[in-house]
């Protein structure tokens, strides 16, 4: 569980997040939605600590991230997993070894054992023969698997995603959104997923942030969308005929 | 942001460049391979440089002293001072700023902006020094062994070509390299190469690492980590020789 409480973050007297209040829930999909430039990727970094907030708590099942010094915060994110937008593989490190990287730094496992756990992962993505391969020479949605696998190497407790279908074909990005689905329940974690992709939100989301203007503009699950009567939701959320006409077509069944 | 902030916050950055490493064996592995990519790689153009650059000033010595009153034996001892006191230290050092410099900042500039710094830090691991530790630990201890390889060929390049010229004969160059000839003036070289590498080094790592925004920017970071190191390099080059010769 990851809970949020009264977060603001600026950059140079620009305030992008203001009172954000928001509680994660463990086992769950929670994911942030929102316009670009709405401030929901400046919000998941001040979560895990890639940006320094200006005020507020954000809380990782009771302890309070920011006040923990530099060492404890490292000790911390041994439990974190990220996958990043363009997955942020190391591009001189081959597939498995970038899966193997964590295990590497942090455990005193043999190579063998570290090798079978690396195999383990990429082989619960659905990466087969592709361990010697470097980065450059796999295709986006594979780059997106291998991040998610030396994501959970070391068995995270909490898993966030930034944009994980961007630039991904309507197929690829349904695969990887069931997998993060599926990850999320299998290992029991707090999972938190940046996405403006509407495919996601009605795919995976167990629970939806929706931020507008750097505040937390709605809360609630996927189904509940339809029936909200938030504007600015609806706007973002039906904003193409497709959408509407589902949309309407739910609401006269 | 000012000169006083950059100075503050490179000075910053190398706090936690050295910082303890979370696991020596794997730093240990890092820095095998940056003596490779750093060190090694630099071998051939050291060895072109240096060959080339003792023929010429073996040359042009040789052609500003044709007067009989100067023994022949100036040119080789020119050469050699030329060489052990500015060449094989400064200027490899200048050269290595504009290959070394440009590799390091655009590497860790494209990881930056590619997230996988970011994808460091959300690990847990200390990415500025897991990244620029290893980098500056090889130049530190690669770049003697350069300095020492641009002197013998420099040397050997004066030699060949003096010979070849037909400008002096090789018992005067032999004779003159030997003549007046003051150890202290390799460790002196030895200690302002080692110097320059953590320069050109960290200089670099420094810009790389405080990239932003895309490609221009990296491109940007890469040309000041070459012009930032150059004259940090020319700057303590003044200061290590009122240091070590005054």
């Amino acid at each position: 569980m990851i809970e949020v409480k009264n977060l603001y973050k600026s950059f140079d007297n620009k305030q992008v997040l203001n009172d954000i209040n928001v509680l994660f829930e463990q086992g769950k999909t929670n994911l942030i939605i929102g316009q670009s430039g709405s401030g929901k990727t400046v919000l998941l970094k001040s979560i895990v600590g890639l940006h320094d907030i200006d005020s507020g708590q954000v809380i990782y099942d009771d302890v309070i991230f920011n006040d923990l010094n530099f060492k404890e915060k490292k000790g911390l994110r041994q439990q974190i997993g990220m996958l990043f937008q363009g997955g942020a593989l190391f591009d001189s490190s081959t597939v498995e070894e970038n899966v193997m990287f964590p295990l590497d730094m942090f455990t005193e496992l043999s190579y063998a054992d570290k090798r079978e756990r690396a195999n383990e992962c990429l082989k619960r993505v659905n990466i087969i023969n592709a361990n010697e391969l470097f980065p450059a020479e796999i295709s986006g949605g594979m780059k997106k698997r291998v991040a998610i696998a030396r994501a959970i190497a070391l068995n995270p407790k909490y898993l966030f995603c930034d944009e994980p279908n961007s630039g991904l074909d309507p197929i690829t990005a349904l695969v990887i959104d069931d997998l993060i689905k599926e990850i999320t329940v299998e290992y029991n974690m707090t999972t938190i997923v940046n996405t403006h992709d509407m495919n996601s939100v009605m795919e995976i989301g167990d629970k939806v942030i929706f931020i507008y203007e750097g505040s937390k503009w709605w809360e609630g699950t996927k189904e509940d969308i339809f029936d909200s009567d938030n504007v600015e939701l609806n706007n973002f959320i039906f904003a193409s005929k497709l959408s509407q006409k589902i949309k309407d077509l739910k609401n006269v069944h | 942001m000012n000169l006083l902030q950059h100075i503050g916050k490179y000075f910053i950055l190398l706090t936690h460049v050295f910082s303890k490493p979370e696991k020596l064996k794997i730093y240990y592995k890092e820095t095998i391979k940056e003596i490779d990519k750093l060190g090694l790689n630099s071998i051939w153009i050291v060895v072109i440089i240096s060959f080339f650059m003792g023929a010429v000033i073996t040359m042009q010595t040789a052609y500003n002293t044709e007067n009989p009153i100067y023994p022949k034996y100036l040119i080789g001892l020119t050469a050699r001072d030329t060489l052990l006191l500015e060449f094989s230290s400064t200027i490899v050092a200048l050269i290595l700023a504009g290959k070394i410099g440009s590799n390091i900042a655009s590497e860790i500039g494209t990881m930056r902006v590619t997230e996988q710094i970011d994808a460091l830090e959300i690990m847990g691991v200390n990415s500025a020094s897991f990244l620029i530790l290893p980098k500056v630990v090889a130049t530190i201890f690669f770049s003697p062994f350069l300095c020492l390889l641009s002197m013998f060929i420099g040397i050997m390049g004066g030699w060949i070509a003096g010979i070849a010229t037909g400008v002096m004969t090789s018992q005067d160059y032999i004779y003159g390299i030997q003549y007046a000839f003051i150890p202290y003036y390799i460790v002196y070289a030895l200690i302002k190469s080692a110097f320059f590498a953590f320069l050109i080094t960290s200089i670099s790592s420094y810009h790389g690492y405080y990239s932003y925004g895309g490609s221009l920017e990296v491109g940007q970071s890469s040309t000041k980590a070459v012009v930032h190191s150059s004259i940090s390099i020319l700057l303590f080059n003044v200061i290590l020789t009122q240091l070590l010769l005054s």
